[in-house]
């Protein structure tokens, strides 16, 4: 079976009461917890943090320079200051990072749940299209395209969302398939339920926990995404994240000359970000699914 | 019924490989100008070209003579007979034998070490959504954390360690060069020195994954009615854990390998890249540098075509699994 005992479960109440009850539930978590506090101080950090720092380009005349209290995160090779460098670099990363994965859930909810569920020509319409976004591996595609006509930061998100959502199309595709045949949703049919508020009231609702963990898993495919075209040299460097601050360091030959600290913080911040991400996904697995959460521990 | 339904896939995946091809042919009109002149002379400052090299590459690209339809025909024959000219990079060699030398190295090494990620990944999950709140899944965070990481920055410390620090593992390359390619001992042996490391940053930095998403379908799984029924049986525990719940959990993860063996051969593009490995990833690369459009062209349609063929073989896989899929589908 590919059903997740979401599948099974019962339907959502939406009081009032209850949703205080699940947020309280929710936030007992100690992974929810630990998870939405990372991600609040990095978005604190990217949305406020370039306010009170200079200009990230401004060159000084202490060149690669250890950590020190004058440069929390010393400095790189031409003098810049690498703590203005990385928060500057946060807003970038998770602007890219939240928009392109946006796009491509969006797109990946109407294309497979509508698919799934409609069946016939429209499903085998759709699952086309998924299955050509999916054949064209995103990496080598956005290589090339940069190849013909160069790449900008519109340009990145456009190609990481239209690279992602098929991914994710499939696999509520795959959910729907599963979903449209359980008993409940033969019953709705039979009671001449219309096909919309089957689709929005019980097909939907069982497919929330998965439609956000792959919003969430999204965002940390786009981030790393970026990062690795950045790397490549393939984004627009005159648009600082984490990715394209990876770049110059690696040019500089950051690791080798023994710079560490402009070279790990980039990548660690890109990890606890992906970290934290799925720690929240973890955390609303529980509360979206109250049986994982009642559920006692094996022997 | 099982004919039908193996003929209509074969026919969608034959509609999707036309659209990639067509795709292949439209992307260089993207160029603004005419863009066999622009290539031709960014060809030329970076490598020998030759006569019949502007038709070859008008005809490959599309843009030959005549009317559009008639550049398609071009484009569709000199595929159908895989002349894809001269490579400027490699010079004199033809692409398609470019191609065919970078494939074995990318196809053996990273497919050996997903394999091992997966098998590794998935058994890890099994036991970690099995004991809930066990020793093993109060590790998954740090498997979280594993896959969170960007790929080619623990790859680059990794080598860095590994080559600068403590001089375990030669830095780039497949093999020693000294050695001719063959079934000799010696290359052998170089060829596995060389590929441990690359091979050891993915497996650690997929494994994370696979066990993940194993882990969260088990503890879905195991919340099934027919789990509890098992159970209530008496079947032994390890019968209920692999014959009923992993082998229920892990049909997303065959799904998600048809995904995943796409990415086999885009996702070594960056290690490749990383560790100068000889395969179709770098090959990419180096032919992006240097402008060799012919080359790249090939490789793109190589991955492309690669994972339509996977894309199907697990199609099929899947529905022989799961036949719930196929009724719904049929």
């Amino acid at each position: 079976m590919t059903a997740t005992a979401t599948a099974l479960a019962a339907p959502p109440d939406d009081t009032a009461a209850a949703r205080g009850g699940r947020l309280r539930a929710a936030l007992r978590s100690g992974r929810l917890r630990a998870g939405l506090g990372i991600v609040a101080v990095l978005a604190l950090t990217a949305a406020l943090g370039p306010l009170f720092l200079g200009d990230p380009d401004a060159v000084s005349q202490d060149l690669s320079q250890a950590p020190s209290a004058a440069h929390w995160l010393g400095t790189t090779q031409t003098g810049q200051d690498v703590f203005t460098q990385f928060v500057v670099a946060a807003r970038g990363t998770l602007l890219i990072g939240a928009t392109s994965a946006l796009i491509a859930t969006a797109v990946s909810a109407v294309v497979g749940i509508g698919g799934g569920f409609l069946g016939g020509l429209t499903d085998e319409a759709l699952s086309l299209l998924s299955n050509i976004f999916l054949v064209i591996p995103g990496l080598p595609l956005v290589i090339v395209v940069a190849a013909y006509v160069g790449a900008g930061t519109g340009a990145t998100i456009l190609v990481i969302a239209l690279t992602t959502w098929a991914a994710s199309a499939r696999v509520l595709r795959a959910q729907t398939l599963s979903l449209r045949t359980r008993d409940y949703v033969l019953a709705a049919r039979l009671y001449g339920e219309s096909r919309r508020r089957i689709v929005l009231v019980e097909i939907l609702p069982n497919e929330l926990a998965i439609i956000v963990s792959q919003f969430i898993f999204a965002v940390i495919f786009a981030v790393l995404t970026q990062a690795a075209l950045a790397f490549l040299g393939l984004d627009d460097p005159s648009n600082l994240t984490w990715g394209t601050m990876l770049y110059f360091a690696q040019n500089a030959d950051a690791l080798t000359g023994g710079a560490w600290w402009w070279f790990i913080p980039p990548g660690l911040a890109i990890a606890v970000l992906g970290a934290a991400l799925s720690l929240i996904s973890f955390g609303l697995d529980e509360v979206l699914d109250p049986r994982l959460r009642a559920r006692r521990r094996r022997p | 019924m099982r004919v039908r339904h193996l003929l209509r896939k074969l026919g969608f995946y034959a509609v999707a490989a036309w659209i990639a091809v067509t795709l292949n042919f439209v992307l260089p009109r993207l160029i603004p100008g005419d863009p066999v002149q622009l290539m031709m002379s960014r060809m030329a400052a970076s490598g020998p070209v030759t006569e019949g090299q502007e038709k070859a590459m008008a005809a490959m690209l599309g843009l030959g003579h005549g009317n559009l339809l008639q550049q398609y025909g071009d484009y569709l024959s000199s595929l159908a007979r895989l002349d894809f000219g001269l490579s400027t990079t490699y010079y004199p060699a033809k692409v398609s034998d470019v191609v065919a030398h970078a494939v074995p190295w990318t196809i053996v090494l990273v497919g050996l070490a997903t394999l091992l990620s997966v098998a590794l990944g998935i058994t890890l999950g099994t036991l970690a959504g099995w004991r809930r709140g066990g020793r093993l899944d109060a590790l998954v965070p740090s498997a979280t954390f594993l896959a969170a990481v960007p790929y080619f920055w623990a790859a680059l410390i990794l080598l860095y360690l590994c080559t600068q620090v403590w001089a375990l593992a030669p830095s780039s390359g497949g093999y020693d060069e000294t050695y001719t390619i063959g079934l000799n001992t010696r290359f052998v042996v170089s060829a596995v020195q060389h590929g441990v490391l690359p091979a050891i940053t993915i497996v650690v930095a997929s494994v994370g994954g696979w066990m993940l998403g194993m882990r969260n379908m088990m503890v879905s799984t195991l919340a099934e009615d027919y789990v509890i029924a098992a159970e209530a049986k008496g079947l032994r525990p390890r019968t209920v854990m692999v014959r009923y719940a992993a082998r229920n959990a892990v049909l997303p993860s065959v799904a998600g390998f048809a995904i995943t063996l796409g990415f086999i051969v885009s996702g070594s593009l960056v290690m490749e890249i990383v560790f100068s490995y000889p395969g179709m990833g770098y090959t990419l690369l180096q032919a992006v540098t240097n402008n060799d459009y012919p080359l790249m062209q090939a490789i793109f349609l190589m991955i492309t075509f690669a994972v339509l063929v996977a894309n199907f073989l697990v199609d099929l896989l899947y529905s022989f699994v799961d036949p719930r899929t196929r009724e719904a589908t049929s």
